[in-house]
C-alpha cells in the first residue's frame, strides 16, 4: 500500500511538471538575464515612467523628417491635388525598366489586392465583393497622371488609405506611380 | 399469425403519416416559393425607370467606393435618394443629373442644397462622372430605389450553420456515449459470468484453488535478494531518467506551439488565407529593416474604412467555426475593437483622435545574444516568409512554428543554397569560393554563414 501511494505520488509530480507547458504562456528561460535586452525592445512596453504613452514606440519629434523623405510641397486637399498632377517622375529615365521592375515588384504587394493586377480595378476583395467602387486606372473622368497617382498614394482618397508608411522611400512611390501609369496605358490601348 | 399482421398495419401507418407529413413540409415550402415570386414581378412594376440589376453594376463600380445604401461612408447614404430629395428638397433628377455629372460645377453655381451637402462632408469633393448617360444614371437610381433584402438572407445563413454544427455535436456524443454503455456492459457480463462459472464449480463439488501462489515466495522478494538484477535495474533507471531528463531541459527557453490571447482577435487565416493579401502589405517593414514589424492600425484602416462587418463566406460560417465560437458577429465585433482603439467614429465617418495602443503579445522573440535581420532574408535571401512562420495563412489563432533554436539556424544555413543569379554583387566571391570548396552552387554556410560573429556580437 505504501509503494502504491508513492508511485502515485511521483505520477502526480511528472503530471504537475509537465501540465505547465500552457501555450498561452512562454517557456521557462535558463538565464532571463541574458535573453532581455538591457536596452529597450523595438515596441515594447516600459513603466518607468520616463515614455509619455508607457510605450518605447513613439511618434517622432516635431518638425523632423524619416530619412529618403522630404516635406511634400503640395497639401492634402484638391487644390493640393490638381496642383500635383503636373509634376513629372524625378527619377532617372534611364533606367526606366529597372524602376519599372521594382514598381511591379510592389504594386503586386499593395496594390493589387484592390486595383487588379492589370490596374483595371477588378482585384481578388473587389471581385469577393469585400471593397467596391475601386476605379480602373484608365477611367476618363479621372484621368491620373504620375504626379496626382504620388499624390494620392501620398494622402490617400476617400476610402484609399495612404501608403507612405508602408513604402519605405519616396522613390519607390514613384516607382509605383511610374507603374500605374504604364498600368494604365497598358489599359487605355 | 396476429403478430405479423399487426406489425404490417403498424407499419403501413407509420409510412402513411410518414408521407403525410413530407407533403405538408413540401406544401410549405412551395407556398413560399409562390410568394417570393409574385413579390419579384411586383418590384420590378414599382420601377419602370430603370434596370435595377444593370444599376448594381455600375454604382459598385462607380459610387461603391464612397456611397453605400444604407450606410453613411464618405458620402451619405443613398437609398431611396431619389424619393428623399424630391419630398424634402423639392430636387428632381435634373438636379441630380447635373450633380452626379459635375458636383463642383452644381456647387458653384452657388445652389443652396449643394453648398450644405458639400459643407457637410468635410468639403470632399465628389468625382465628377460626365461619362454616366442618363440610361446609366437611371438604371443607378432604380438600384437604390428597390427595397433592402438583407434580414431574409441573413436567418437562412444562421439557421443553416446552426443545423450543420448541432448534427455535428450530437452525433459524436451519441457514438461515444454508445461505446461507453458497450464497454459497462462487458464489464457486467464478465461479472456475472465469472460469478455463474464459480457457481457451477461449486456445485459440481469443484473446490476452486485460491491460495496457492502464496506458498511461493513473493516476486518482489525474489527480486530484492537478486542483486545482479537490482544492479541492472538501478542501472536502466539512471539511463532512462537522464534520457528524459536531457530532453526536457532542452525545451527549456523554446516556445514552439506559443499561441498567445491577443487583445484583438486578428485571423491570419482570413487575412492571408481566404483574402489573399500578401504578406508584406502589412508587415511592410520586413522588405526593408531588421524587424517585420506590427503594422500601425492606419494599415488595417486602409481597408476597414469600407470593411465595418464581417460577412462570412457566402455558405455561412463552418460547422467548425461555430464551434469555436467564431461566428459572423464575433469577427465583427473584433473589427469594432479595432475602430475603438484608432478612434474611428462609424457615425461621422471621421477620426475622433482619441486612441488607445493595442498591446498585442510578441510571439516570436530572439534572445538578445542572437541577431537576426528581416531584410536580408526576405529581400537578399528571397526566403518565403512560410519557411519560418510555417502555413501562417491557415492560422486562425498565430502560434511559434519553429523551434528558432541555434540548430534550426544552422541546419537551414548548411542546406540552403545562396541565390546568386542576377546579382552581380557576388560574382567573384561565388566564383572564388566555388573554386575554393570544388562545388557548383554554395550554401549559406559556406559564404560565411556559420561564422560566430554573424550572429553574436
Amino acid at each position: 500500500m505504501k509503494q502504491f501511494v508513492k508511485i502515485v505520488f511521483a505520477i502526480l509530480l511528472v503530471g504537475s511538471v509537465t501540465s505547465c507547458a500552457d501555450k498561452n504562456s512562454p517557456n521557462y528561460q535558463y538565464m532571463p538575464n541574458m535573453y532581455e535586452g538591457v536596452g529597450y525592445e523595438t515596441y515594447a512596453g516600459v513603466d518607468n515612467g520616463l515614455f509619455p504613452e508607457g510605450t518605447e514606440a513613439m511618434l517622432p519629434p516635431a518638425n523632423t523628417i524619416s530619412r529618403n523623405w522630404l516635406p511634400f510641397e503640395y497639401d492634402n486637399s484638391p487644390e493640393g491635388k490638381e496642383l500635383a498632377r503636373a509634376m513629372s517622375s524625378p527619377l532617372d529615365s534611364l533606367n526606366t525598366e529597372e524602376n519599372l521592375a521594382k514598381g511591379a515588384e510592389l504594386y503586386a504587394v499593395y496594390c493589387a489586392i484592390c486595383h487588379g493586377n492589370k490596374g483595371d480595378g477588378q482585384g481578388w476583395l473587389v471581385k469577393q465583393e469585400k471593397i467596391l467602387g475601386v476605379p480602373s486606372y484608365d477611367d476618363v473622368a479621372r484621368n491620373i497622371s504620375v504626379g496626382s497617382t504620388y499624390h494620392t498614394m501620398y494622402y490617400g482618397l476617400n476610402s484609399m488609405g495612404s501608403y507612405a508608411a508602408q513604402l519605405s522611400s519616396e522613390e519607390e512611390l514613384w516607382q509605383v506611380a511610374e507603374y500605374v501609369m504604364k498600368l494604365k496605358g497598358d489599359l487605355s490601348k | 399469425m396476429k403478430q405479423v399482421l399487426n406489425r404490417i398495419q403498424f407499419s403501413s401507418f407509420f409510412s402513411l403519416s410518414l408521407l403525410l407529413v413530407l407533403q405538408l413540409i413540401s406544401f410549405s415550402t412551395y407556398s413560399q416559393e409562390d410568394a417570393t415570386t409574385e413579390v419579384a414581378p411586383a418590384e420590378e412594376a414599382a420601377d419602370l425607370g430603370g434596370d435595377p440589376v444593370e444599376g448594381k453594376k455600375i454604382f459598385n463600380v462607380n459610387c461603391a467606393s464612397c456611397h453605400a445604401l444604407d450606410r453613411k461612408m464618405t458620402g451619405p447614404a443613398l437609398r431611396n435618394v431619389e424619393a428623399r430629395l424630391a419630398e424634402d428638397e423639392g430636387l428632381d433628377k435634373t438636379w441630380l443629373s447635373a450633380w452626379i455629372r459635375n458636383s463642383a460645377g452644381v456647387i458653384a453655381s452657388g445652389d443652396a442644397y449643394a453648398n450644405k451637402i458639400y459643407n457637410e462632408y468635410n468639403q470632399t469633393a465628389m468625382t465628377a462622372f460626365p461619362t454616366l448617360s442618363d440610361i446609366d444614371i437611371d438604371n443607378i437610381l432604380a438600384y437604390t430605389a428597390a427595397p433592402a433584402p438583407a434580414p431574409k438572407t441573413a436567418v437562412v445563413a444562421t439557421g443553416n450553420g446552426g443545423g450543420e454544427s448541432g448534427n455535428g455535436g450530437v452525433s459524436n456524443e451519441i457514438i461515444l456515449g454508445a461505446l461507453a454503455l458497450v464497454f459497462g456492459l462487458l464489464v457486467i457480463m464478465l461479472f456475472l459470468v465469472n460469478n455463474t462459472l464459480r457457481k457451477i464449480a461449486e456445485a459440481n463439488g469443484v473446490q476452486v484453488v485460491k491460495d496457492a501462489a502464496e506458498k511461493r515466495t513473493p516476486i518482489w522478494k525474489a527480486f530484492a535478494q537478486n542483486q545482479f538484477l537490482i544492479f541492472c535495474t538501478v542501472i536502466v533507471f539512471l539511463l532512462g531518467s537522464a534520457y528524459f531528463a536531457y530532453s526536457w531541459m532542452s525545451q527549456i527557453g523554446i516556445d514552439q506551439g506559443y499561441a498567445p490571447v491577443q487583445p484583438i482577435h486578428y485571423s491570419h487565416r482570413i487575412h492571408a488565407g481566404v483574402n489573399k493579401i500578401e504578406c508584406q502589405y502589412c508587415h511592410s517593414s520586413a522588405r526593408v529593416s531588421k524587424h517585420s514589424g506590427i503594422p500601425a492600425l492606419n494599415v488595417c484602416m486602409n481597408c476597414h474604412k469600407s470593411i465595418y462587418e464581417y460577412k462570412g463566406p457566402v455558405d455561412g460560417p463552418s460547422a467548425d467555426d461555430l464551434a469555436a465560437g467564431y461566428t459572423n458577429e464575433f469577427y465583427t465585433k473584433e473589427i469594432k475593437k479595432l475602430y475603438k482603439a484608432v478612434g474611428w467614429d462609424e457615425e461621422s465617418q471621421q477620426y475622433t483622435g482619441e486612441s488607445q495602443p493595442v498591446e498585442w503579445v510578441r510571439i516570436h522573440n530572439l534572445p538578445d545574444f542572437a541577431y537576426f535581420n528581416h531584410s536580408q532574408h526576405v529581400t537578399v535571401g528571397k526566403i518565403e516568409c512560410q519557411t519560418c512562420h510555417g502555413p501562417v495563412e491557415e492560422m486562425e489563432v498565430m502560434y511559434q512554428y519553429s523551434p528558432l533554436t541555434m540548430g534550426w539556424c544552422i541546419n537551414c544555413h548548411r542546406e540552403t543554397e545562396v541565390q546568386v543569379a542576377d546579382n552581380a554583387y557576388y560574382e567573384k566571391i561565388h566564383e572564388e569560393l566555388s573554386k575554393k570548396y570544388g562545388v557548383e552552387k554554395l550554401t549559406a554556410a559556406q559564404m560565411g554563414g556559420l561564422e560566430c560573429g554573424k550572429c553574436h556580437y
